[in-house]
């Protein structure tokens, strides 16, 4: 077979900058805002070929300063633009921490005002970068009332759900995986679509027991479900995509049906996305259940640099595994 | 209030000189091994540097307290970070200063007088600004001294760090190392300034600006800024010019900087400005920077050795120290 009538796959950072690109190609009112995303293309190339495109009147560099460009996206969105700020690192959202938690959060809830701007960076381990260039943020605000918070898993929902952020009217936080930049390759749809917010989606269907997980994770889910697949137990994966707000109905009713539960997530184990999903299924679903619900996650400590700590760090798939055999006893 | 500092001796001179060349010789090694793929770590050089980075801290004394930058490690030979903790860290191993947990540059030992840094840029501008008001509580004369990059004062923390200290009149000395570039971005993008050191008129406290490449000016000028701060006359902003003579970490090619402002930087490169500095004051000849080459070169090689040979931590350790029992 040639190469040439192979339908070209599009990789995950490709299809956040192809979400990026058509959405500043259909709507003047978006811009973006960031360290280095000019010229330099972005410290990860996402922005590569945006500043011929789009000029420097959209692609806006911007000093080290993340908590004044940070309110400044904040300020053009009340005033009907459609910012989208880059972070370089999602770790370093915490400098903005003020403007997102108290200005965006709260805004619509006291005047009715829409704050139409997305927050966006790189999220996650594996990649050996310590404990300031590999976190998890999405738990942080996560908690926060009044934001929305996305860990795409897939190529697909990487593009689909940004689009969605974009054009969302409210304070989206939009956490992409590195590590999954270049190693996950996708065909996507060739007309334009846009996921969602707030919907999970299954990404494997299986019948005896599920695992709730998003971001990165939905790999390791998915090979855990391949390899438990031999042993014969028949694993659901069900992707949370918006870890804010949180498709209940897609999780409880694969619980209904597997009567079990597994919360796989990269972000530490205490007040994580998974063990609120926990909550969720015990008090909304307890009457399915056949067993404990089981986290597996990463511990309560910051992301460590050496691999053999990484590695013991970031939940792998015989973590998972080990899960799921334990679960399957009961 | 007018101090002059001592013009360094002979002995002090040609200790900053090793110091320069031995983080010279560190940072050429780290980035072979880091383009041969055999470092977990990622790589931030201070190539060009070596100038401001050891005369700023040589500046300093016993029981000072420095915070450097991701950039700073040559800054921190000085205060007894020695070519096995770079490497052990780079590799990280577990008996290097962070046991595996934090990266390249990010070491430390208070004990030393050495913050471990964090990326966020310039958090140990408050650090050093509250190590400063401790001294100043308990009446010691000791003095902080914080390192950031020109592109880390675009930032509050920078601003407010100035401010306070400025009010409180603590010994603080904060020393900018202009170099340039922030990652891809020039200072003109930054901020409509020339000189960073302008800034220090907003808080009312001196700014001062020194030839970054010139190891004795830079000595003398952090040096008076560190009395003065000592002898209770307050905080001082310190800006040294200089260029980054390599990519932002180590897989950064830095196209965005032109070969004629390299070329033209290489020509005033500190170390060889040192050797003929110190080859004229007749303290440094030939056969001296050969027995130069010769100890750091083999002080690297067995610090290389030292590291490889090093076991990695257990993976558990992963959760251990995250609180003090
Ligand atoms: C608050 C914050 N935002 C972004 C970054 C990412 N980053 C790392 S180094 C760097 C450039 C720093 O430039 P400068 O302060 O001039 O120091 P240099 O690297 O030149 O030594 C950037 C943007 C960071 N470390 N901290
Ligand atoms: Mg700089």
């Amino acid at each position: 077979m040639s190469t040439a009538n192979k339908p070209k796959e599009t990789s995950y950072i490709e299809a956040i900058s192809q979400a990026l690109w058509e959405e500043l190609e259909r709507d003047g009112n978006v811009f973006m805002l960031g360290e280095d995303i000019g010229y330099y293309g972005g410290a990860f190339k996402v922005t590569e070929g945006f500043l011929d495109k789009f000029g420097p009147e959209r692609i806006i560099e911007m000093p080290i300063a993340e908590e004044g460009f940070i309110g400044m996206a904040i300020g053009a969105a009340l005033m009907g633009m459609r910012p989208i700020v880059e972070v370089q690192y999602a770790d370093f959202i915490s400098c903005g921490w003020d403007q997102i938690v108290n200005v965006a959060a709260k805004m619509h809830y006291r005047t009715r005002d829409a704050v139409p701007v997305v927050i966006r960076g790189p999220s996650g381990g594996g990649l050996r970068a310590g404990p300031f260039h590999s976190q998890s943020p999405e738990g942080w605000f996560a908690h926060v009332p009044g934001l929305k918070v996305i860990v795409p898993g897939t190529v697909h929902d990487a593009k689909g759900l940004l689009k969605a952020a974009i054009r969302d009217d409210n304070p989206v936080l939009y956490f992409e995986h590195k590590y999954l930049y270049r190693r996950i390759k996708e065909v996507l749809p060739e007309e334009e679509y846009v996921c969602h917010i707030g919907a999970a989606k299954v990404q494997r269907e299986g019948s005896d027991l599920t695992i709730v997980t998003y971001g990165a994770m939905v790999q390791t889910a998915l090979q855990a479900a391949e390899k438990a697949q031999a042993g014969g137990v028949s694993v659901e994966v069900v992707d949370l995509r918006t870890v804010f707000p949180i498709d209940k109905d897609t999780v409880l009713n694969s619980v209904a049906k597997t009567s079990k539960a597994i919360m796989l997530y990269e972000d530490t184990r205490t007040l994580g996305i998974g063990a609120e999903v926990a909550a969720i299924i015990a008090e909304e679903g307890f009457e399915h259940l056949d067993g404990p619900i089981i986290r597996v996650s990463a511990p309560d400590a910051p992301v460590p640099f050496s691999p053999p700590l990484e590695d013991f760090f970031i939940p792998q798939v015989d973590d998972v595994i080990a899960a799921i055999d334990r679960l399957s006893a009961y | 209030m007018d101090i002059k500092p001592i013009e360094p001796g002979a002995i002090e001179l040609l200790d900053m000189y090793y110091y320069m060349r031995l983080g010279r010789a560190i940072e050429e090694r780290l980035e072979l091994e880091y383009k041969g793929g055999k470092l977990p770590s990622a790589i931030y050089l201070g190539r060009g540097q070596e100038a401001i980075e050891v005369g700023a801290a040589y500046a300093l004394e016993q029981g000072d307290v420095l915070a450097p930058t991701h950039r700073d490690m040559i800054s921190q030979l000085p205060r007894g970070l020695t070519a096995k903790e770079v490497f052990t860290n780079h590799y990280a191993r577990a008996n290097s200063l962070t046991r595996g947990k934090g990266e390249a540059n990010y070491q430390g030992d208070l004990k030393r007088g050495l913050f471990a840094t964090v990326s966020m840029l310039p958090d140990f501008y408050p650090v050093a600004t509250g190590a400063a008001l401790a001294f100043k509580l308990r009446g010691e004369k000791r003095v902080a001294m914080p390192l950031c990059g020109e592109g880390a004062t675009s930032r509050g923390d920078f601003h407010e760090s100035l401010n306070i200290a400025s009010v409180l009149n603590l010994p603080v000395v904060f020393v900018v190392i202009n170099n340039g570039f922030a990652y891809s971005t020039p200072p003109f993008k930054e901020m409509k300034l020339s000189d960073v050191a302008e800034r220090a008129h907003a808080y009312a406290i001196p700014g001062v600006v020194v030839d970054g490449n010139n190891i004795i000016e830079c000595y003398l000028e952090v040096k008076k800024a560190v009395e003065r701060a000592r002898d209770g006359g307050g905080p001082t902003l310190l800006e040294a010019k200089t260029l980054r003579m390599r990519g932002h970490a180590g897989h950064d090619a830095a196209k965005y900087v032109s070969k004629e402002l390299i070329r033209e930087w290489a020509q005033k490169d500190p170390i060889d400005r040192f050797e003929k500095h110190l080859t004229n004051q007749g303290l440094l000849d030939e056969a001296g920077i050969k027995d130069m080459t010769g100890r750091v070169t083999q002080e690297v090689a067995e610090a290389l050795k030292f590291a490889e040979e090093s076991p990695y931590p257990e993976g558990q350790e992963a959760v251990t120290d995250v609180y003090r029992e």
